[in-house]
């Protein structure tokens, strides 16, 4: 049985950036670049899906990026970041051989290690958010392939052009993967899906009863992705969301990132949405 | 009575839950009809006459620009309807529709439509209910798409 809510790692991370390396830089997307990270001494630290690190632009400071590589993965761990201000910007400028400061890995995790055999796992993502889920959704196909259970990734945009991962979004498909990608604005020689990210969702077959889901990207996204999830009769407490904060800590210490009985930085980022974060969405002045 | 039509209408997302006779109603103005890819459903401006059921495949809702070509508004796939303008005056379409894979859908001659639905106010409303339905539908999501919600909100 899936546990109702998802464990967290032990918060060891220290308040000092370790210094790494960027041995790898990709543009993704106009505004969106992946960082290939090792650290300077040592080996990089083990974390779970959907967990983050604060990354320091030094000089210019720190923000939280979740990992969009895989645990244990063979090579460096990688982070895609989008260029949206000032220590944003310095990482995705940060050339290859420059460094940048690591703390963590914080938070909690997706839990796709847990979900059982045989049950479908729909990933729906809008914009920056599939990074989150990158790492995720190759064990996941990794799964599909042994037989364990299938992956439906359906992933939203703004444009053709800012459609992210577009290369491992076609191998995927090629893997078997039902892959659904929208774009809210379509552009000369899209021939794909136009509208919200949520019109993917008839179009995917998977068994609602057992599935679990995951979402990540913006919270009006996730609002209505999970209204549609439930609607299509997928269990609401078997619905997890990637909440998004103004993480600074990490450890639950300052408080910058409460959210309702939350502080997002230690109970989340992934949250279970029945029954928590469905309410949390709804609330006003916060 | 179209058995074939009334085949593919009586398991139709658009028609589901609907009586008998409804989907009867229906299928007595229908026909299977199928599109290359980038064939023409129907071209903004021309009466709206026709509604199609789409079966299989994806149309695009386009405008037209001038020096800019067809603009996609929206994509619609198996399971949803195809021209909504003959529900209301002036019965015009107001986009173009393009096929664009192969496309498979029931078309309902709406002019006759109307008519027997007009004679029909029970099977009207029940139309009237379910496009209400789809009209809203389309609205929020376009709704939620003029938010912009992809763009950058983060000063960090």
């Amino acid at each position: 049985m899936l546990a109702e809510t998802v464990s967290h790692v032990d918060p060891t991370g220290s308040l000092v950036p370790a210094p790494y390396v960027v041995v790898g830089r990709r543009e993704e997307a106009a505004d969106v670049v992946t960082l290939s990270l090792e650290p300077v001494q040592g080996s990089s630290p083990t974390f779970r899906h959907g967990q983050f690190n604060m990354v320091t632009s030094f000089g210019r400071g720190e923000i939280a990026v979740s990992m969009s590589s895989a645990p244990g993965a063979p090579g460096p761990m990688e982070h895609s970041i989008r260029r949206v201000g000032a220590v944003s910007a310095g990482l995705c400028a940060a050339p290859v051989g420059s460094l940048v400061g690591i703390r963590g890995p914080f938070g909690s995790s997706w839990g796709t290690d847990e979900v059982e055999d045989g049950a479908d796992v729909v990933v729906m993502a809008g914009g920056i958010g599939l990074a989150p889920l990158r790492g995720a959704v190759r064990d996941l196909v990794a799964r599909q392939q042994c037989g364990r259970g299938r992956v439906f990734v359906l992933a939203g945009s703004r444009s053709p052009d800012q459609i992210l991962f577009h290369e491992e979004l076609q191998a995927w498909e090629r893997a078997g993967v039902h892959v659904g990608v929208s774009v809210d604005v379509g552009a000369p020689g899209w021939v794909g899906v136009v509208g919200v990210v949520t019109a993917l969702l008839p179009g995917a077959p998977f068994e609602a009863s057992g599935a679990l889901a995951l979402l990540c990207g913006p919270e009006i996204m996730m609002r209505f992705g999970g209204r549609a999830l439930v609607d299509r009769g997928v269990d609401a407490r078997r619905v997890r969301v990637s909440l998004e904060r103004n993480m600074q800590c990490g450890i639950g210490l300052c408080g910058h990132c409460q959210l309702g009985p939350l502080l997002v930085c230690r109970d989340g980022p992934v949250v279970r949405y029945g029954g928590l974060a469905d309410e949390l969405f709804m609330e006003r002045n916060r | 009575m179209n058995e074939a039509a009334s085949s593919l209408l009586s398991g139709h997302a658009f028609l589901a839950g609907f009586p008998p006779e409804a989907v009867e109603l229906v299928a007595d103005q229908a026909e299977l009809v199928s599109f290359r890819p980038g064939a023409l459903l129907f071209r903004e401006g021309s009466p709206a006459d026709v509604a199609y059921l789409v079966t299989t495949g994806h149309v695009a809702i386009e405008i037209h620009a001038p020096s800019r070509g067809p603009l996609v508004i929206e994509t619609i796939g198996a399971g949803h309807v195809v021209g909504l303008s003959w529900a209301a005056p002036p019965f015009r379409y107001q986009f173009d529709a393009r096929a664009i894979d192969h496309v498979e859908a029931v078309a309902v001659d709406t002019a006759s439509l109307r008519v027997a639905l007009a004679e029909n106010p029970v099977l009207g409303f029940l139309f009237l209910d379910r496009l209400t339905a789809v009209m809203l539908e389309r609205l929020q999501a376009t709704r939620i798409r003029l938010l912009d919600l992809y763009g950058a909100t983060d000063a960090r």
